[in-house]
């Protein structure tokens, strides 16, 4: 059933094991006079991302970094959902989509030839904007991924830990079997932040992962949040400017640009710094701008 | 205000109309039932299923008619479930809606399903029953001859029970790193499940009634033994029913009750699977 036409992979010097290694954990080079953050988790170097050519979001260069929480904001239609699925090629399921430029990915570039979108997918996790648990039993839920993977060994104790790195296991230990669509909105979706976990990602997406929670879930996931960055890179998508004040480290302004000629809009980025700097002494004027709420 | 009066007259009489003809539907359905049900109710009993077709009217019986229709939809679920299935997933998941050939395909299934099942009864004889296959007036022959005939109920079916569940679904599990054939095995198609099995009844429920493309295979009219294997000779219920209906009654052999037995029996069987059917939709009727 051909889906695509792909080229065969192990036809030269190409590697045919996985291109795509796992990051060694802690890989700090101690001793040389690195400034603080100087790892990244991306490097993304001009950017752009299309939809049957026209582009979403265009010319976008910035370096997240690990352990960092990273925050895109800005107003509807920027383009910051399209910018967050280029990070772990979730893109490629829409038709039409393409993007240009380079997204590294501790170096390797992500869209090169022979890296393979279910390799990258397995190393970057994804958390959604609406809750999405599978029809399954809270158990099944977040026992899919390892499954799927071959990490079969001890995969009570698995789930057990992505349960309790999700702060979900006290609310469902006696319920696992139960289906997931029992539970409230705001626990279907730190089951969907466990089921990640599950798989034991390196980094993790998350777009407007709160928009459809009340203020005590979002608290929460917020928390959740910060007790994640310890292990993991987050990058969060967010409409509410003072979640990213909350819990970024770095954040990214981007803003819709309108082409009077095409009537198209594409998104940019104004702004990429510190979260404090960007809420307090943002050096743009359109940044100072949205953050202030004068407009957006 | 005023105008109100012509106008609820004629809310009123459109209402009526509309309910005159919903009665008369149910009106005729119900003439029909009481009739067969006053003519046939006597014939149903243990020895009525239990004993083969005779020329003997009082001693016939629908066992054979029976059985074989068992056989036919055994071989038929068994036919157009996988390929059903697959066709459906491949429509679905995998054919790429912007080439020619893959519209193509989907506007002939289409037209498929509104093809006359006699058509369907001459392919089968041209291809299964003589021809290329050359299986003869057998068993094996017939079920899929309806297979071919209700393969588009199921295709369309379960394409729909595909759509229906949510891409939010998919991402979900692409986004764990599981491949798109994963994704398909272990999510859409669990979670489609019910829809394809109600389509697949649907289906059988449509095929045990047909009548026309069996007569064309050559399902044998008169027959006093159940299939033995896939390459048995075998009648069908619709098939017994026509013959019992066209042979010439008198006061010895009365056939007429007998027509009306096998068609209640046939019937019950029919509402029983639509029973399943509907009773699957509601049970796992899903809210996203």
């Amino acid at each position: 059933m051909a889906e695509q036409v792909t080229e065969p992979r192990q036809d030269s010097k190409a590697e045919p094991e996985a291109p795509l290694r796992r990051p060694i954990a802690a890989r700090r080079h101690m001793g040389d006079a690195v400034p603080e953050r100087a790892e990244y988790v991306f490097e993304l170097d001009g950017v752009t991302a299309s939809y049957h050519g026209k582009a979403a979001v265009r010319d976008i260069s910035l370096r997240i970094a690990r352990n960092d929480i990273t925050a895109l904001i800005g107003p509807s239609g920027c383009g910051k959902s399209t910018l967050i699925r280029c990070l772990n090629r979730m893109n490629d399921l829409i038709p039409g989509a393409s993007v240009e430029g380079k997204v590294l990915y501790h170096g390797q570039d992500l869209y090169a030839d022979g890296v393979d979108a279910v390799e990258v997918r397995k190393l970057i996790g994804m958390v959604f904007q609406k809750p999405n648990p599978f029809p399954k039993s809270i158990y099944d839920n977040i026992a899919f991924g390892p499954r799927v993977l071959g990490m079969k060994d001890d995969l009570e104790d698995r789930v057990e830990q992505a349960l309790r790195h999700a702060a979900l296991w006290d609310e469902v230990k006696d319920r696992l079997k139960t289906n997931a669509f029992t539970m409230s909105g705001g626990q279907q979706q730190r089951l969907c932040i466990a089921r990640c976990l599950a798989v034991n990602p390196d980094a993790i997406l998350m777009d407007e992962p709160c928009s459809a929670l009340d203020p005590i879930s979002t608290g929460k996931i917020e928390d959740l949040m910060l007790e994640l960055k310890k292990e993991y890179s987050i990058v969060i998508v967010t409409h509410n400017m003072q979640q990213a004040g909350r819990v970024s480290d770095r954040t990214a302004f981007l803003m819709v640009e309108l082409d009077a000629q095409e009537k198209h809009r594409t998104g940019r980025l104004v702004e990429f710094d510190e979260t404090e700097k960007i809420f307090t002494n943002p050096t743009d004027q359109r940044t100072e701008e949205y953050v202030t709420g004068k407009v957006g | 205000m005023s105008a109100s009066w012509t106008a609820r007259a004629k809310d009123l009489g459109f209402r009526a109309l509309l309910l005159g003809c919903v009665g008369l539907c149910v009106l005729l359905l119900g003439l029909l039932l009481v009739d067969i049900v006053r003519d046939g109710a006597g014939q149903l009993s243990f020895d009525f299923l239990n004993s083969f077709a005779s020329t003997n009217a009082g001693q016939a019986g629908v066992e054979a008619a029976l059985t074989g229709t068992l056989w036919l939809m055994g071989i038929c679920a068994v036919f157009i479930v996988p390929v059903g299935v697959a066709s459906a997933i491949y429509l679905e998941e995998y054919a790429d809606s912007t080439k020619w050939w893959n519209r193509l395909i989907e506007v002939n299934i289409q037209n498929l399903a509104a093809v006359p099942s006699i058509v369907y009864g001459i392919l089968g004889l041209a291809f299964l029953v003589r021809g290329p296959l050359s299986l003869g007036n057998v068993v094996l022959a017939g079920g899929l001859t309806l297979g071919l005939l209700v393969l588009p109920v199921v295709i369309i079916a379960g394409r729909e029970a595909i759509r229906a569940v949510p891409p939010s679904i998919r991402e979900g599990s692409l986004a764990l790193g599981a491949t798109k054939w994963q994704t398909i095995w272990k999510q859409v198609l669990p979670a489609s499940i019910p829809g394809i099995a109600t389509g697949v009844i649907l289906a059988l429920s449509r095929a045990i009634g047909e009548t026309a493309p069996l007569i064309v295979v050559g399902a044998a009219t008169f027959i006093a033994f159940n299939p033995e294997g896939l390459d048995s000779q075998f009648t069908a219920l619709p098939i017994q029913i026509f013959d019992w209906i066209s042979r010439p009654s008198n006061d010895v052999n009365n056939y007429k009750p007998l027509a009306a037995g096998g068609i209640l029996v046939l019937m019950i069987l029919l509402m029983a699977m639509n029973a399943v059917a509907i009773w699957l939709r509601n049970r796992y009727e899903r809210k996203w």
